[in-house]
């Protein structure tokens, strides 16, 4: 087909040793993105603080956060949460360009940000804000980007080693950016722990200009229309967490899966399956390419408990599950399990917490 | 108006498999589907030009087989296909990818007319990454939409395009200028079924094909493995869990007793359930 010389063979550059390019040398810390939007920082930023924590101890580096935003005052308690979820220091950019999210004036200040004071190490989190800045930033940059990490570490030689569900979540790979920097990497919200929070802890602030002018910026937000009541942050951050799956066998016996959601005051939800035969809206599919949880209880009822289910709700505390076949693979991770069939077990489940919660509140 | 509509053949992962062995994916007999997120750009692209008048073309990078793809592209109802494959595009990675689809769409550009809009889908279900949309905005310098879920209105004279985009809790109105990258949020439109005549163009069509020199690729370090900053190190099944589920008796009790003993095992691993449980319940 072309004429053109034969590549090297593809083996021979996973394999080569690496050395890291000269100008990359003095590349160093770790950064943390710190989602910043409407006078609150996203989750997901103080879960990453919480894992980028962890990265620069191994390292023997600092901890960094960088937050964008349009007014520097309001951006304070930002600044000062960000210490006290571990960052040692806080890139702030206050400027009227950057009030609200647009691509273009925020990609042009984090590449200067990286550009002036290298790190090695970027992470952010896979919301679509986090989505649509790390693709642009890591072209621009021309490094390595890895998106929806489930695992993050250094590995001997200093390098990140980023593992993600790969194939449609049928497998997991370890993927390295070993001579470019800054690594980058994203992570769903929800994906890591919550790291506790260390009251009065203290860093040190850096402001950097961001040396934008309006009319330079093409984009204009006409409108910002807030989206009411979003079930996505609640099942997401829920604590207790309901599912179905296909043993439900039609759509109408969701209803006994919301009936126990409610008597627990939790939230409802489902596998993929069900959104793929339309029994329910994808806001409310739980999963790898659905949303990640990390309730204490997680009840599924009538779902298998493929891969890709499992990498979403591995970081619950309690799994029941409930299914008619004895070799699922659900029984495999979760803590309890119950092989019978969900429809009629369900209502019992609803019908023996709500006696136990009446009876109790009675003699409380 | 010229539209490019970049969209990728992938294997239908409801039928992927792994061996249970080796836990490579077996691909053989996988059937391969157009990237059902790529379809919602395509639809987005036809009604925009049913309405504005003009072209769209297709691009796809892939093996030869790929071309399967850009005939059905052109059954649903696109003008053109061009497939770009070679194997100096082999184990690309997001950036390398963005890379030769790039200088595909430039040449596209040179030689049928400077597009005013490139889509794509918002991600694509084998790699789930959502950042080759992004990585081509960038290198053509495109004003970067992602995640629109409507193009409101297109001034083709005044070149400018408002669009309502998903953003994080709530919807941006955005207006930008062309040329402009978009991708395509799931389930905003609904994707035509292609005519009797254009099945049959779609069928017998000439593609277009190019390899890396004939699409204006003249570093190849910048292509496949070579121009791929992310190496894969290893691939892996996840490790199972040590302990398997305690499993509750079932046996011939009634339904009643096994919610009971559940809810006892439940409060006993977790102690301060009752009590939040309790707090919830008198909060109705």
């Amino acid at each position: 087909m072309s004429t053109a010389p034969t590549p090297p063979a593809a083996a021979s550059r996973a394999g080569m040793k690496k050395e890291l390019p000269e100008r990359f040398k003095s590349y160093k810390h770790v950064w943390v993105f710190i989602e910043y939007e409407h006078g609150e920082i996203h989750p997901v930023s103080l879960e990453l603080l919480g894992e980028g924590r962890k990265l620069a101890d191994k390292l023997g580096v600092e901890l960094i956060g960088a937050v964008l935003g349009g007014n520097r005052a309001a951006m304070q308690d930002a600044v000062v949460e960000a210490w006290e979820y571990g960052a040692d220091l806080v890139y702030v950019v206050a400027d009227p360009t950057l009030e609200h999210y647009r691509n273009d004036p925020y990609t042009r200040v984090m590449t200067d940000l990286v550009n002036n004071y290298k790190p090695e190490i970027i992470l952010l989190g896979a919301t679509v804000l986090g989505r649509d800045l790390a693709g642009a930033v890591a072209t621009t940059l021309l490094t390595g980007l890895t998106a929806d990490c489930t695992e993050l570490a250094i590995d001997d030689e200093g390098s990140l080693a980023a593992t993600r569900p790969t194939f449609g979540g049928s497998l997991l790979c370890t993927i390295h950016t070993l001579n470019f920097r800054p690594q980058m990497a994203t992570v769903r919200p929800r994906v890591m722990a919550m790291p506790g929070r260390t009251k009065g802890r203290q860093g040190r602030v850096i402001e950097h200009a961001a040396n934008l002018q309006e009319f330079d910026i093409i984009t204009k937000v006409l409108r910002f229309l807030p989206d009411r009541n979003s079930n996505k942050v609640q099942l997401a951050y829920a604590d207790i967490v309901v599912a179905g799956g296909l043993g439900l066998r039609s759509p109408e016996n969701l209803q006994l899966v919301r009936a126990l959601a409610e008597v627990l005051g939790g939230e409802w939800g489902g596998s993929r399956p069900l959104v793929q035969k339309g029994w329910m809206e994808a806001e409310r599919q739980i999963g790898q390419t659905g949303k990640t949880i990390r309730p204490k209880i997680y009840i599924a009822a009538g779902i298998s408990g493929a891969i890709q289910h499992r990498v979403g709700v591995e970081g619950a505390d309690t799994i029941i599950a409930i299914n008619t076949d004895k070799n699922a693979p659900i029984f495999d991770f979760a803590h309890f399990g119950v092989v019978t069939n969900a429809i009629e077990f369900l209502p019992a489940l609803t019908t023996a917490f709500r006696k136990r919660l009446s009876v109790n509140r009675l003699a409380s | 108006m010229h539209i490019v509509v970049c969209i990728k053949q992938v294997p239908d992962s409801a039928q992927i498999r792994v061996h249970p062995v080796t836990n490579t994916i077996m691909r053989q007999g996988v059937p391969t589907i157009i990237n059902p997120y790529d379809l919602f750009a395509l639809e987005e692209a036809l009604r925009l030009r049913d309405w504005l008048g003009g072209e769209v073309t297709v691009l796809t990078m892939g093996p030869p087989m790929a071309e399967e793809s850009l005939r059905k592209a052109l059954g649903i109802g696109a003008d053109r296909g061009v497939l770009l494959t070679d194997r100096f595009f082999a184990g690309s990675d997001t950036l390398a990818t963005s890379y030769a689809l790039a200088q595909a769409v430039r040449k596209i550009g040179e030689t049928w007319g400077i597009p005013e809009i490139v889509f794509t889908g918002k991600q694509t279900i084998d790699g789930d990454t959502a950042q080759v949309g992004p990585g081509i905005a960038r290198r053509l310098a495109l004003q970067q939409l992602t995640y629109v879920a409507a193009v409101q209105e297109v001034d083709l004279e005044n070149k400018t395009i408002t669009v309502l985009r998903r953003a994080e809790g709530g919807v941006q109105e955005l207006k930008t200028a062309i040329p402009a990258l978009i991708t395509m949020l799931e389930g905003t439109n609904e994707v035509r079924r292609g005519t009797i005549a254009d099945v049959l163009r779609g069928a017998r069509a000439e593609l277009v094909v190019w390899n890396a020199q004939t699409a204006g690729i003249t570093d190849v370090s910048n292509c496949g493995l070579r121009g791929s900053p992310t190496v894969v190190k290893r691939v892996f099944a996840p490790k199972p869990r040590a302990t398997k589920a305690v499993q509750i008796e079932v046996g011939d009790r009634d339904m009643g007793t096994i919610a009971e003993d559940v809810i006892a095992r439940l409060y006993a691993v977790q102690p301060a359930l009752e009590a939040a449980l309790l707090r919830t319940a008198a909060a109705y």
